[in-house]
């Protein structure tokens, strides 16, 4: 066999420049009220994060300089380490902003919840490159789940909801290996159920259920059989017991904030001055931008505190503020290209380690995305949840980064020898 | 088996695409079809600006100037804005140090990098004046104008009163005012408050990103102005009255002196006073710790405040009573026996010969009488009887009670006249009686009154019988707003002609040998005196009463001067002889009697803060 010279995906690698200068245009647009400095200031949130990109690049460049086959050969090693630090993390973690997802040494903090992302990546990548899987077996499936539960549960345990969730991006992968398509239906299913629970009298919801379920039966199908029947009727049956079990669910395992949160997004609740303050805030803020914005440093109401956490979580407001619709736009273009590209190239992998690695790369990136997008849109609850290679932040940056760059080494030698 | 489910990724692209056209759609709602937020992003960016009304001056009762306003500057500073700042030439302007120039920078970034805070506060005109030229070079910086109090003259400091800033109470009292904002703390500031402060206007202005004022919102649709403070004309003598306070000088006491027909007061003094002008501008915190802790507690206005055993100035009153109540008559006679003790003189064969040698023993049986007048057998009982007829006759004299003088309530005296329940509670029903009390006949015991109260009991005998309740406001404002409570005479019921026998005794106290004032003799002016030494765990406390002329009195007053050795005579009555002849005359001939009582002190054992000096 011959060895082909390495080739990069220069598509990728110029999307996330690009999102990641944004980013940092805009972390410094936030922060330039307070006093001003200059764009060194390494004091300030934009001074920092010049750093954080020297460092972030840095690692590309060595992760670039590895050999493909380490990281698959590392996984279950790079798994259990990051597991073992989520566990001391919850012992000895500074409180943040009511989480504990924090270790503090000192100038910077760092955030072990960042890393589970691209090693729980890893490790599932490698699982289901061993020769005898199938999505179909049980055993299979019960390993997989357990293998993104471990970490995911973890970090729920840190209060870090944002970071347990993105762990629901692995269905993506998963499906793409041959899980049943009835994951995402169910799944989409429960989330409407849940909402509709919340804002609609149970007995109409119940009288709505019978009446699809007959729909289904009497009118859609054809020919009918026992089976058919009996499938309905439990789908149905469940279906109920879910509309049920929402009360106990939002009462009982969600905290307060997060149910407070949930009625504002539903509107079930004004609360301007609390959890609603930020979607309100943040909403006005971009609805102000108009179609062109107000312009760079233009800004009114994501400086001054308007809008809190305007350079981690609310990023997005300033875009909106100072870019306008147009701007917004081309970030979601310049995020939604990247997405479509990593599937490309998660597609012509030769290997089930890389496509697999692949689609968790999108996955984990599509769900910060929409959570974070979302939230500051008012389309999702509030979840402190960083928008990649964008929020302010230096342990998502680089995990980001790391994550990413792993999917471009491994694409790059792809025509390789295995 | 990786093909197998190639397909697949469609799905997953299109879950991508979907989210992202719900993006899209959401953002072209809130950004170009709704204007709800563009509204409430305008609302974010507008400013509320207070405009201060000019605080209302202070005239005296000739329309002389006490109190007026002077234009101050605050150094405003928005720290962003701050650029290329030559900090040297700064600070060299202003006067100030470099570490002081970063701690203030400092502490208005802290507060708001963005929106304006005071950097220095108050320079005068003079100081402002020395660095106006060089504004245009301190970017960031600008000049806020502001008003203070100045104090044409530094005198009755203690009526005037001083303003501050609000407190918490203030401002949960009453909501037109916001902190920061001043008030009248004390004196005719305070009591006027309401009138002088005048209305509060408001400008609403736009505000662009550096938080500069662009312009004024909708035209200024939204704003008011504010309306001045009204002036304000007072009842004092700004002559007399600093005439009073300099023959105050080195002593503790106060004097009050009232025009008996009107109620006015024409001179209000506690001594020891001070400069009114040291509790204004950025020398108020230093100086106001100075005078609050001075043991002689210049900012006490003993005039309202001060609680003295009366005294034989008393007696004056009860003479009153007891010819009121028929008791005695105007030729009763008691031969002084010296108990309680006197001092040596003949016995008073008339009412009028009794005050005007203040006879002890004389007042002693006229109080006897009247507290026990035989209408019970039980003495217990008549004594009570005897004590609430005296009691309602004291308070139609003013005693007893806060007069309603236009000054603040709060720490004014009431003075002490006992009722039969004060007795009871001490000794027990029916286990009192006059052996018991006798002591206030002569203005001791249980007897305290307040100097303005004397003061009124001056006026009342000038008077012939009624007063008009004591005030230092004439009238206000534009439309000359005077108080109908100040127009009220109150009737003591006592017949005009047994205050001619008082009016004789008083006279006969400063004119007729064996009086006991003849210190206050003024050649040529009538005056009609009482004095009294109310004892006291020091030395005595000299007091005089006096008013004059005899016919048709101008001016009513009582003096006190705190723990004087030798009695009313000596002390207070050739300081009202004093005052009263710089009214009636205009000027004082007598200035050796003037410089001698100006410079001596009655008392040098007590430490006595002296006359405070303006400090700069």
């Amino acid at each position: 066999m011959y060895q082909e010279k390495l080739k990069y995906d220069w598509l990728t690698i110029g999307l996330y420049f690009a999102i990641m200068l944004f980013g940092w245009i805009n972390i410094y647009a936030a922060g330039y009220s307070e006093g001003h400095t200059g764009l060194f200031d390494f004091s300030v949130q934009h001074g920092k994060q010049i750093i954080w990109i020297a460092i972030a690049l840095f690692l590309a460049a060595v992760i670039v300089l590895t050999e493909p086959r380490v990281f698959s050969n590392t996984a279950y090693a790079i798994y259990g380490i990051v597991i073992a630090l989520l566990v001391v993390t919850l012992f000895i973690a500074t409180v943040t902003k009511g989480g504990k997802s924090w270790i503090d040494f000192g100038a910077f903090k760092f955030q072990p919840s960042e890393f589970a992302k691209f090693a729980t990546a890893l490790v599932v990548a490698k699982y289901m490159s061993a020769i005898d899987i199938d999505m179909k077996n049980m055993r299979t499936k019960m390993v997989v789940a357990a293998l993104v539960v471990i970490p995911a549960a973890l970090i729920f345990l840190q209060h870090d909801t944002g970071s347990a969730l993105v762990f629901l991006g692995f269905i993506f992968p998963l499906y793409r290996e041959g899980l049943s398509g009835n994951i995402l239906v169910i799944g989409v299913t429960a989330i409407i159920l849940f909402v509709l629970a919340l804002l609609v009298d149970k007995f109409i919801l119940l009288a709505a259920i019978a009446a699809i379920a007959a729909l289904y039966l009497f009118v859609w199908l054809n020919k009918r059989t026992s089976h058919d029947y009996w499938r309905t009727i439990i789908i149905a049956v469940c279906c109920a017991a879910f509309v049920f079990s929402v009360d106990f669910v939002f009462n009982s395992i969600l905290e307060p904030h997060q149910r407070e949160r949930i009625d504002v997004l539903l509107g079930k609740s004004e609360d301007l001055q609390g959890s609603g303050y930020n979607v309100n805030q943040s909403k006005i803020a971009i609805g102000s931008g108009g179609l062109f914005g107000k312009g760079f440093l233009n800004g009114t109401l994501t400086k001054a505190d308007f809008v809190p956490e305007q350079e981690t979580d609310f990023i997005f407001c300033t875009v909106g503020e100072e870019w306008g619709f147009l701007g917004c736009v081309v970030l979601l273009v310049l995020y939604t290209l990247l997405l479509q590209r990593l599937i490309v190239m998660a597609e012509r992998q030769r290997s089930t380690f890389a496509r697999v690695y692949g689609y968790s790369v999108a996955s984990i990136l599509f769900i910060h995305l929409f959570v974070n997008v979302g939230m500051v849109l008012g389309l999702v609850p509030v979840i402190g949840i960083p928008l990649p290679y964008f929020s302010y932040g230096g342990s998502s940056l680089l995990a980001f980064t790391i994550l990413l760059f792993i999917f471009i080494r491994q694409d790059a030698s792809k025509n390789q020898l295995l | 088996m990786s093909n197998k489910y190639a397909d697949r990724s469609r799905v997953v692209r299109v879950i991508f695409i979907v989210v992202f056209a719900l993006f899209v759609g959401r953002l072209a709602m809130l950004q170009l079809f709704s204007s709800e937020y563009k509204e409430k992003a305008e609302q974010q960016s507008l400013r509320n600006i207070t405009q201060y009304p000019a605080r209302g001056f202070i005239y005296d009762r000739n329309g002389k100037l006490l109190v007026h306003n002077e234009a101050v500057y605050d150094l405003m500073v928005i720290p962003r804005m701050v650029k290329d700042l030559d900090t040297n030439l700064f600070c060299k302007s202003l006067g100030i140090t470099r570490d002081d120039f970063d701690e203030r920078m400092l502490k208005a970034r802290k507060y708001s990098p963005y929106s304006s805070s005071i950097f220095i506060k108050q320079i005068s005109k003079e100081e402002y004046a020395r660095f106006e030229n060089k504004m245009y070079r301190f970017k960031g910086f600008y000049i806020s104008q502001r008003t203070l109090r100045i104090y044409d003259r530094p005198i009755a400091a203690q009526v005037l009163g001083y303003v501050g800033e609000v407190n918490d109470a203030d401002l949960k009292r009453d909501s037109y005012y916001r902190m920061g904002d001043y008030i009248g703390k004390s004196g005719i500031e305070k009591s006027y408050e309401e009138v002088l402060r005048g209305v509060k206007g408001k400008k609403v202005m736009h505000v662009d990103v550096h938080s500069r004022e662009i312009g004024p919102y909708r035209n200024g649709a939204f704003d008011t102005l504010p309306i001045e403070g009204s002036n304000l004309y007072t009842t004092l003598d700004a002559d007399l009255q600093a005439y009073a306070e300099d023959l105050m000088a080195n002593k503790r006491g106060c004097v009050v002196a009232i025009e008996p027909s009107t109620g006015e007061v024409l001179a209000m003094v506690s001594a020891p006073t001070y400069d009114p002008n040291l509790l204004v501008g950025r020398i108020r915190g230093k100086n106001y710790v100075m005078l609050n802790t001075d043991i002689a507690k210049p900012m006490l206005n003993r005039a309202l405040m001060g609680q003295y055993p009366p005294g034989s100035i008393f007696k004056v009153a009860q003479a009153m009573t007891a010819l009121d109540l028929g008791v005695i008559t105007p030729n009763t006679g008691f031969v002084c026996d010296k108990h309680p003790g006197c001092h040596n003189h003949p016995s008073a064969r008339s009412v009028r010969e009794a005050i005007k040698m203040s006879c002890n023993p004389y007042f002693y049986q006229v109080y006897r009488r009247v507290i026990q007048q035989g209408k019970y057998k039980n003495i217990y009982k008549d004594s009570q009887y005897g004590l609430t007829v005296w009691h309602d006759y004291m308070l139609r004299f003013g005693f007893g009670q806060k007069l309603d003088i236009d000054l603040p309530k709060t720490g004014m005296s009431t003075g002490n006249i006992p009722d039969t329940a004060y007795y009871n509670r001490w000794y027990g029903k029916e286990r009192w009686a006059f052996s018991t009390i006798y002591s206030n006949s002569i203005g001791q015991g249980e007897v305290t009154v307040v100097p303005i109260q004397m003061a009124n009991l001056a006026a009342i005998v000038a008077n012939h019988g009624w007063y008009i309740t004591p005030h230092v406001v004439r009238f206000y404002g534009n439309d000359s707003i005077q108080d109908e409570k100040y127009k009220i005479r109150h009737e003591t019921g006592i017949k005009k002609e047994y205050f001619d026998i008082a009016a004789d005794g008083m006279y006969d106290v400063v004119h007729v040998a064996g009086g006991t004032a003849r210190r206050a003799r003024v050649d040529g002016l009538d005056i009609c005196g009482k004095t009294g030494t109310a004892e006291n765990y020091g030395n005595d406390h000299s007091v005089f009463i006096a008013f004059a002329p005899k016919n048709n009195p101008k001016i009513a007053l009582a003096v006190y001067v705190e723990n004087a050795q030798g009695g009313g005579g000596s002390w207070a009555a050739p300081i009202a002889g004093l005052i009263i002849e710089k009214y009636l005359n205009g000027e004082v001939k007598r200035k050796d009697v003037e410089k001698m009582y100006r410079e001596i002190n009655p008392c040098q054992k007590l430490p006595l803060t002296r006359r405070v000096k303006k400090k700069k």
